[in-house]
C-alpha cells in the first residue's frame, strides 16, 4: 500500500497567478476507503483553491469527527487546521473567525457531524451568517461505525444491508436557507464540473456559504436502492442551472445561445453566472428557493447547483459591528483603554 | 477515438520507453528489477538473451534507452540504465556459461559462413549454434570482436571484459578462421555454404582531401585506423599538439587516446556548432573533463607545412544558419582564417562502407551509397543465400544496432535454410501478469524513489591519463546500483483498465499524482488531447482510451508521464484498474512462427 504519493507532478501544469503550484494545495495521501466520494470533494477543494490562487497560509480548515472530518488531512497541507470535537466545528470556527476575520474559513463536516450530534451548533452558525464555507460531505450513513443510517438518509432508501430507512430525512439546504445562510448550494462528488465553480463561488461569498455535497459511501451505501449512491444520484439529479464563477479580476467573454443567464455580483465584485435552459424561479428569493427544492423533492428529483444567494448578506462581523482590525491583533492599549474611557462610556448610559 | 487495442503487443511495448527505444528491445525494467532484488545472474541472462554483450554494452553502449527514459520527462535525469547493465555483468557468478543454451552434438547438416567477427556476426553465431548449425567465422584480426576490439580504447572497454563475452560465443563450437582476410566473395560462394552472413562493419574512415594532405601524410591519420594501430601496439606515442577533426564518438575516442600517448595540447575541431555534434553528451563531457577543448564552427581549409613537416592547419570560421525546413547551411564569416599549430592531425570525419572484395556480377546489388540492397526486415541481399547485418547493412550505427540486426538475420538464415518463407517470421513472446498480492499490496516496488541519478565513480585523472589501459569508470558498486535501480519507474507494470467494472467515482483521476487520467466525452485524438485534465502534448505517447462507460463518457489516460505507482489501482473500489506486468521479448531463431 502506498503511504506517500510520488513527488513528481505533471510538468505541463503551470503555477497559478499567485505563483503556487497545485501541489501547494495538496495534503497527504487518502486513507479513506477506495472510491469514497469524499476524495473527489477533496480534489475539488484543491482545484478550487488552486484556481482562485488563494494563498495557502491564509486559509484555515476546520472539521469535526467522522470520515468527512478526516479529509482535511488530504488537502491544503500548508494551511492552518483544527480538528474539533464531534459536531463542534462551528463553535471553533466562530471563535477563530471572531479572533481573526481575515483568514478564509473552510469548515468540513459530515451528515452525522452536522445533522445529528452537531445540529445545535450548525443552526446557530447559520443564524449568525458566519463568514465561512461550510461543506457537508453527505453520504446518508455513519461510515465510520459500519454504515447505520444518518439523519439525512431519505425515507425508504436502502443501504447495502437491505432494511429501509423508516425515518424522515433532514434537508440541510432547506434549513440553511430558512436560517439565513447567504449562499446555499448542493452538488455531487461525481461532478467536478459543477462542484469546482460552486466551491469557488462559495469561497468568494461573504457570509455563510453552505454546500451540501452528496458523496457516496462505497463501502456501505452505494447500492442502486440507496438514494445516496453514484447510480441513483446520476439518474435522479437535476441541475437548476449551469454555474460559472468569474473572479472580480476577470471579465467573461463566453456567450450562451439559449435560455436565460442570471448574473449575481458578490461583495468583492466577483460574478456568479447561472445559465438556465429557461427563465425559472429567482434564486435570490428565499421563498422561491425553498419552493423549488420542495417541488423537485415531490417529483422524486434531486435538485443541485446554486439554490439560494443573498448578494447583500451581512456576516457576523457586519451584524455585530465589530472593529475593522482583527481582534487578535489588538494590543493591550486598545483592549484596555483605561479608566477615562470607561468613565466616558458609563457617562453615555446615564 | 476507437478504444485502445491493448491486445496488440506493440501497445504496451510502446509504453515501456526504454525497451521500445532499444534496437534489440532489451526488457530493461525487468532486469533493473532483478538487480534491485540482487539477482545479478538472472539480470545478466535476461540481458544476454537480448543483447549478447551485457558487460561490453554496460560500458560503451550508445544508450538510445536513456534519452527515451520516462524519468527524464518527470525530472532532470534518466535512470542510469547502461551503468546498471554493467552492475549485473560485474556481479555475475563465475560459470554463468552453464545457463547458456546447450550446443547439440549432432549437427543439422547446414553450414554457415560469417564474414567479420564483430557484434553482428557473433550474434548470428550465438543464435544459430544452439540450433545445430555448423559455423565458420572469418576475420582478418587475430581475435574476435571486430570494431569493439579495434576501435574502442581500453580505458573505456578493458580487453578482458571484451574477451570474456566474445569467448562465450566462440566457445559454442564456432570454427574460427582468424588472420584470414576474405578477399573474394566468389571464392566464399564456391565453398558451398548454405548461407553467408556479411558482418564486416564500415571499415574505411573518410579522408579529407585538402591542400597539403599528401605532403603531410606522415603526421595525418585516419582516426579509426590510428585507433586500431594504438590498440594493436603499432602506435605508441603522439605529438605534443594534436588536432582531432570531427564531432562524433570516434573523435572523442581519438582525442582521449591522444591525451594518453603524450598529447598535451589536444583539441577537437568541428565544422558545425557544438549542439549539432554527433557524439553522445556523456562522451563529450568525458573529453572536456580531460582538458580537451572543443572549437566549433571551424571548417578545415588546409594543412600547413614547413620544410615538408606539418606545422598546423588553417580553418575558416563559419556561422550556422537554418532554413524553414531545418536544413543547415554553414555561412563563412568575413574573418581571416584561423591558424592552429599542431604536430599531428587525426581525421574522424565519418566512416564509409566498402566492399572491394565482393565482385560485380555475383548478383549482390548495391545502392548509390555503396550499401547492399536488402529485402526490408530480412537482411537478405539480392543473392538469396547472402545476408548482411551491422554497419555493413545500413551504414555506421552502433553495437546494439548490430546485435539487433544479428538476431533478425539469424531468424532469416534459419528460415532460409529450412526452405521457409522469410516474411513468415515468429512474433515476440509476451505475457501479462497480475501484480496484486493483497488488497493494496504489489509484487513490484511501487514506491517511486526520489533519489537523484547516481554518479559513476572514476579513477583519478592523474593516473588514467598516464595509463591507456586503465579503465576510467569504476562502475556502481552493489549498494549504489541498488539505489539507482529503485529510480526505475517500472514502466513495464501496466495500468490495465476494465471498463465494465468502472463506477466512475473519479477516485483514480483524483489520486493520480501526475494527472494522467481523465473521464471525458470521446472525440478525435487531436481534439481529445486538448480536453484532458493536464496538457497532453507529447503525441509520441499513446492515449489509452476505454470502451464507453455507463454515463457515455470514456476513460482517457495519457501514457506520457505515468510513473506506474499503482495509486489508481489502490484507490479503485472495483478493481477496474489493475497493475499487470507486461513482458515482451523479441523472437529468436528457431522459435515457431
Amino acid at each position: 500500500m502506498s503511504f506517500t504519493r510520488p513527488t513528481f507532478r505533471h510538468p505541463g501544469i503551470q503555477p497559478n497567478e499567485g505563483g503556487y503550484s497545485r501541489r501547494d494545495y495538496e495534503g497527504l495521501i487518502s486513507t479513506l476507503c477506495a472510491g469514497c466520494g469524499h476524495d473527489s470533494i477533496t480534489s475539488a477543494i484543491i482545484q478550487a483553491c488552486f484556481e482562485l490562487s488563494l494563498p495557502p497560509h491564509r486559509i484555515a480548515k476546520l472539521s469535526g469527527i467522522g470520515c468527512s472530518s478526516k479529509t482535511p488531512a488530504y488537502y491544503l497541507g500548508k494551511s492552518h487546521g483544527f480538528n474539533a470535537v464531534h459536531g463542534r466545528m462551528p463553535a471553533i470556527a466562530t471563535g477563530a473567525n471572531m479572533a481573526n476575520h481575515e483568514l478564509i474559513y473552510l469548515g468540513v463536516s459530515g451528515d452525522g457531524d452536522t445533522a445529528s450530534i452537531g445540529m445545535g451548533q450548525f443552526v446557530h452558525a447559520v443564524r449568525r451568517n458566519l463568514n465561512m464555507v461550510y461543506i457537508v460531505m453527505n453520504n446518508g450513513c455513519y461510515g465510520l461505525t459500519k454504515g447505520q443510517y444518518s439523519a439525512t438518509a431519505d425515507k425508504g432508501s436502502r443501504s447495502r444491508k437491505g432494511a429501509a430507512n423508516l425515518l424522515e430525512s433532514i434537508d440541510l439546504c432547506e434549513m440553511a436557507i430558512q436560517l439565513g445562510a447567504g449562499f446555499v448550494g448542493r452538488s455531487f462528488s461525481g461532478d467536478k464540473e459543477q462542484l469546482v465553480p460552486l466551491l469557488k463561488a462559495a469561497l468568494s461569498h461573504r457570509g455563510l456559504s453552505f454546500l451540501d455535497v452528496i458523496s457516496p459511501c462505497v463501502t456501505f451505501n452505494n447500492n442502486p436502492e440507496s438514494t445516496k449512491s453514484y447510480h441513483w444520484v446520476r439518474e435522479h439529479r437535476e441541475e437548476n442551472s449551469e454555474v460559472d464563477f468569474v473572479p472580480f479580476r476577470q471579465t467573461i467573454n463566453a456567450s450562451y445561445k439559449d435560455g436565460a443567464t442570471e448574473a449575481i455580483t458578490l461583495h468583492d465584485e466577483s460574478v456568479i453566472y447561472l445559465h438556465k435552459p429557461q427563465a425559472g424561479p429567482s434564486i435570490t428569493d428565499r421563498r422561491q428557493a425553498i419552493d423549488t427544492l420542495e417541488d423537485h423533492k415531490a417529483k422524486g428529483r434531486l435538485l443541485t447547483g446554486v439554490l439560494y444567494i443573498n448578494p447583500d448578506s451581512q456576516d457576523t462581523h457586519d451584524i455585530l459591528n465589530t472593529c475593522q482590525e482583527p481582534l487578535n491583533s489588538l494590543g493591550a492599549a486598545e483592549l484596555c483603554p483605561g479608566a477615562a474611557v470607561l468613565a466616558q462610556i458609563n457617562e453615555a448610559f446615564r | 477515438m476507437q478504444p485502445s487495442d491493448i491486445n496488440d503487443p506493440e501497445y504496451f511495448h510502446r509504453v515501456i520507453d526504454c525497451q521500445y527505444a532499444c534496437p534489440a528491445h532489451t526488457p530493461v525494467p525487468e532486469y533493473i528489477r532483478l538487480i534491485s532484488e540482487r539477482r545479478y545472474d538472472d539480470a545478466y541472462m535476461l540481458n544476454w538473451h537480448s543483447n549478447v554483450f551485457p558487460g561490453i554494452l554496460g560500458r560503451v553502449c550508445d544508450r538510445p534507452c536513456e534519452p527515451a527514459c520516462r524519468r527524464g520527462r518527470v525530472e532532470k535525469d534518466a535512470v542510469a540504465i547502461c551503468r546498471l547493465k554493467r552492475v549485473c555483468a560485474d556481479n555475475r557468478e563465475d560459470g554463468i556459461e552453464a545457463r547458456f543454451p546447450a550446443i547439440p552434438a549432432a549437427k543439422n547438416g547446414k553450414r554457415i559462413a560469417l564474414i567479420g567477427a564483430g557484434p553482428a556476426s557473433l550474434t548470428v553465431a550465438g543464435d544459430l549454434a544452439p540450433l545445430g548449425y555448423t559455423i565458420d567465422l572469418y576475420d582478418d584480426q587475430d581475435m574476435g570482436g571486430g570494431f569493439m576490439r579495434s576501435q574502442l580504447p581500453s580505458f573505456r572497454l578493458p580487453d578482458e571484459v571484451l574477451q570474456e563475452e566474445v569467448d562465450y560465443i566462440l566457445n559454442m563450437g564456432i570454427h574460427t578462421h582468424f588472420n584470414h582476410y576474405v578477399d573474394s566473395m566468389a571464392a566464399m560462394l564456391a565453398k558451398g555454404y548454405d548461407a553467408i552472413f556479411v558482418g564486416t562493419g564500415a571499415p574505411r574512415g573518410r579522408d579529407l582531401d585538402l591542400p597539403g594532405r599528401k605532403e603531410g601524410d606522415a603526421a595525418i591519420h585516419v582516426g579509426i585506423d590510428w585507433l586500431a594501430g594504438v590498440i594493436f601496439g603499432h602506435v605508441h606515442k603522439t605529438g605534443r599538439r594534436v588536432l582531432v577533426l570531427g564531432g562524433g564518438n570516434t573523435a572523442m575516442d581519438c582525442c582521449r587516446t591522444a591525451r594518453r600517448l603524450g598529447g598535451e595540447d589536444v583539441r577537437i575541431v568541428v565544422r558545425s556548432p557544438r549542439e549539432d555534434m554527433k557524439a553522445s553528451p556523456w562522451e563529450i563531457e568525458d573529453a572536456l573533463h580531460e582538458d580537451i577543448p572543443i572549437y566549433d564552427n571551424h571548417v578545415p581549409k588546409e594543412f600547413v607545412l614547413e620544410y615538408g613537416k606539418l606545422t598546423g592547419m588553417r580553418f575558416e570560421k563559419v556561422r550556422a544558419e537554418y532554413d524553414d525546413k531545418g536544413r543547415r547551411k554553414l555561412v563563412p564569416l568575413d574573418e581571416e582564417w584561423v591558424f592552429m599549430p599542431c604536430d599531428e592531425v587525426l581525421l574522424a570525419v565519418g566512416q564509409l562502407n566498402a566492399f572491394p572484395w565482393i565482385e560485380a556480377g555475383l548478383g549482390i546489388d548495391f545502392d548509390e551509397h555503396g550499401l547492399p540492397l536488402l529485402k526490408p526486415g530480412t537482411y537478405q541481399s539480392t543473392l538469396p543465400q547472402v545476408f548482411f547485418g551491422g554497419d555493413a547493412a545500413y551504414g555506421p550505427k552502433n553495437i546494439i544496432t548490430a546485435v539487433a540486426h544479428g538476431h533478425e538475420a539469424a531468424i532469416s538464415i534459419d528460415l532460409f535454410c529450412q526452405g521457409l518463407p522469410l516474411d513468415e517470421r515468429p512474433g515476440p513472446t509476451v505475457s501479462l501478469t497480475g501484480q496484486q498480492m493483497g488488497r493494496q499490496d504489489w509484487l513490484y516496488h511501487n514506491q517511486v524513489s526520489d533519489t537523484q541519478r547516481q554518479a559513476v565513480p572514476t579513477a583519478p585523472k592523474a593516473k588514467t591519463l598516464r595509463d591507456r589501459l586503465m579503465e576510467v569508470e569504476l562502475g556502481f558498486d552493489r549498494d549504489r546500483g541498488r539505489k539507482e535501480s529503485y529510480r526505475c519507474l517500472n514502466c513495464d507494470v501496466q495500468t490495465v483498465f476494465y471498463a465494465q467494472e468502472c463506477i466512475e467515482c473519479d477516485a483514480c483521476a483524483d489520486a493520480c499524482p501526475l494527472t494522467c487520467i481523465s473521464f471525458v466525452e470521446n472525440g478525435p485524438e487531436e481534439e481529445l488531447r486538448t480536453r484532458l485534465r493536464a496538457p497532453a502534448e507529447n503525441t509520441a505517447q499513446s492515449l489509452y482510451v476505454s470502451e464507453p462507460l455507463a454515463t457515455g463518457k470514456v476513460m482517457v489516460k495519457d501514457e506520457n508521464l505515468c510513473v506506474h505507482c499503482g495509486i489508481c489501482a489502490e484507490r479503485c473500489p472495483t478493481a477496474a484498474w489493475q497493475m499487470q506486468k507486461f513482458f515482451y521479448q523479441t523472437p529468436r531463431a528457431g522459435q515457431k512462427a
